[in-house]
């Protein structure tokens, strides 16, 4: 039975359909990330899981039991707000014990329950504090924690690291990857990063204009990308256009490129310009224009870099160059 | 020169600070604290009741006259009349501000700012006296419950004592509908500002985490909102303490602080006694602050 599943869920408000006529399952235990620009759909989706928006058509399933007409208090699903949402009046304990001062629970129990869980997030010690006093990633762990104590079977996460800079960021990953394998329940999450997608989920739905263009394992939506928005915006692939690659396979339909499988050899299938190149540490970014159309290709440490104005031929193994259906 | 002086300030911000700040703590200073200083002394004096003079040896003899059961009424019935205005008006206002504040928008915002803020455009007698009017014996909430056969509901609160009278416009129930009345703007204004404040996904924070929409008033938003209230409050609070217009227009004859203010500096020429009176808003006032404060309402600011 699958945690979560829409069938023809549509929102619009007013004329936007800021959820299009999608269908989706997700099954108990899964990692799954919704992934998409802004105004994609994604957190409208989340939402809709949550209860704070209602479908304007469409059946919402939390295992099994439709759900589209129930209040966020009745579904068995927690949410960790983009902006944490701490209730400024609680100090941290107060603010993990909310959700269990509610069902009622009595005052050393819950106290109990949320030290726990704050345990469980490293931040022991800190829960007399009032969520003013702590930094943007304890706040993090803070609302994770909040919504973990009420043992959740899905647990939802809105942008959980868009607020954090980049070393937190990935700590944080590493922490929720652990975390979610601990308790095996399952999360979902909305990201526009599609790292941060690539790097926890073990499955990805990829939003563009309210609906759901590909949904996949991380390795299936980089590598096997079925449109070339996903293409582009997974990773940033290059995109042949449809006549390019009638030529050089004979097939008429556009291909994906990643820009790590290409090669500057020799002698190629293609001949492209250099115009620009930049360092990126691990590796040196080279944009290309070849017949019109702008590619980009990742030079590995040591790869011989060629200098812009340079003409190059261009070469990648056959199994790279992936052919997709829309054009 | 000018171009000198204005380097000057912004090379010295204190010194801006200090030039702006200047003008109004002087007045504050000296107008308010000072006349506040002097009513307080006033307050120490006492009266020759054969010569009517004030005789400047302090002494607590007035204050003691203040304690007199005759006076004491006055003092318990305005406190009980603000308790009663504030209460109402934190209870009318509450929906009111909260529609402002999360769901209207653009022209129906508009509208609500032009409502609740026109009676203020008008003279505050004016209003008063219309309200005279409406309840009348004559006038339109009689009609009223004449027409809806409820004469017999109006007529039983009317014989009631305390809050009764002859009719509407001589009853403290008059009193308390036109306080509520004259000072709800100034309750619904700052509970909308604080209920502004509250960001729509601490509500559904609460309601993700179980809670029912009362118990998300009760838990989230009441705390949140409450600096509003407080701050709503101590207009109601405080105009309800020591207005003598109100009462003196409608109302039974049973007197309120202000109207004693009034008397007993004017007619009766006991400038001590009035000073005496009017140190009670200001004390009551001062202690409120400080519970509320004790209370945790200004914990959310």
């Amino acid at each position: 039975m699958s945690a979560v599943s829409f069938d023809g869920v549509s929102r619009h408000f007013g004329p936007v359909r800021a959820v299009d006529a999608v269908s989706l399952d997700i099954a108990e235990g899964e990692f799954f990330a919704m992934l998409g620009p802004s105004g994609s759909g994604k957190t409208t989706c989340l939402r809709l899981i949550a209860g704070f928006e209602r479908p304007s058509a469409g059946v919402i399933r939390l295992f099994g039991a439709a759900v589209q007409d129930q209040p966020p208090y009745r579904r068995p699903v927690n949410t960790v707000f983009q902006d944490y949402a701490l209730f400024p009046h609680l100090n941290v304990r107060d603010n993990v014990a909310y959700g269990l001062m509610i069902a009622g629970q009595n005052r050393a129990d819950r106290h109990r329950a949320a030290d726990e869980a704050l345990e469980m997030v490293r931040l022991s010690g800190y829960g007399a504090r009032k969520p003013s006093a702590l930094s943007g990633g304890q706040r993090q762990r803070v609302a994770l924690a909040r919504a973990l104590v009420m043992k959740p079977r899905v647990l939802l996460l809105d942008e959980p690291l868009g607020a954090l800079d980049l070393k937190l960021r990935e700590q944080m990953q590493d922490e929720l990857k652990t975390l979610q394998r601990q308790l095996g329940i399952t999360f979902i999450f909305v990201t526009h990063d599609q790292g941060e997608a690539l790097s926890m989920a073990d499955r990805v739905a990829v939003f563009n204009e309210g609906r759901i263009l590909q949904t996949g394992t991380p390795e299936t939506v980089y590598f096997r990308p079925d449109v070339p928005f996903v293409a582009d915006f997974v990773g940033s692939s290059n995109i042949l256009p449809a006549p390019l690659v009638a030529r050089l396979t004979g097939t008429h339909a556009a291909a994906a490129l990643r820009p790590e499988a290409l090669r500057i050899a020799d002698a190629g299938p293609l001949r492209a310009t250099v115009t620009a190149l930049s360092f990126l540490g691990t590796a040196t970014r080279v944009v290309l224009e070849a017949e019109g159309t702008r590619l980009t290709a990742l030079l590995a440490k040591g790869a011989p870099r060629p200098a812009p104005g340079d003409t190059v031929a261009l070469a990648w193994d056959a199994g790279d160059l992936h052919l997709m259906a829309g054009a | 020169m000018m171009r000198a002086f204005s380097d000057t300030l912004w090379r010295r911000p204190r010194l801006t600070i200090a030039l702006l700040l200047a003008p109004p703590l002087i007045w504050l200073g000296v107008v308010y604290l000072g006349a506040l200083a002097a009513l307080l002394a006033q307050s120490f004096f006492s009266i020759d009741h054969f010569t009517g003079q004030v005789n400047r040896d302090l002494t607590l003899a007035t204050y003691a006259e203040l304690l007199r059961a005759s006076n004491l009424d006055i003092i318990l019935r305005t406190v009980t009349m603000a308790a009663l205005v504030t209460l109402a008006s934190a209870v009318i206002a509450f929906p009111i501000a909260w529609y402002a504040a999360r769901h209207a928008r653009g022209r129906w915002k508009a509208l609500f700012y032009l409502g609740v803020m026109m009676p203020l455009w008008s003279s505050y007698l004016v209003k008063v006296y219309s309200w005279k009017l409406i309840l009348a014996r004559e006038g339109i909430l009689t009609w009223g419950a004449e027409k809806l056969h409820l004469a017999w509901a109006l007529n039983g609160w009317l014989a009631l004592p305390v809050v009764g009278g002859n009719s509407l416009s001589v009853s403290a129930t008059g009193t308390f509908v036109v306080f509520v009345y004259v000072w709800l703007p100034y309750m619904i204004l700052p509970v909308q500002a604080a209920l502004e404040r509250v960001p729509p996904s601490m509500l559904e924070a609460s309601g993700d985490l179980g809670a029912k929409p009362f118990q998300t008033l009760r838990h989230v938003l009441l705390p949140l909102a409450m600096p509003g209230v407080v701050a709503g409050s101590i207009f109601t609070f405080s105009l309800t303490l020591g207005d003598y217009i109100i009462p003196g227009i409608i109302g039974s004859s049973r007197r309120f602080i202000g109207q004693a203010v009034y008397e007993q500096q004017g007619v009766a020429g006991n400038t001590p006694l009035a000073a005496a009176f009017a140190m009670v808003p200001i004390l009551i006032m001062a202690a409120y602050l400080w519970a509320a404060k004790k209370q945790g309402a200004f914990n959310a600011l």
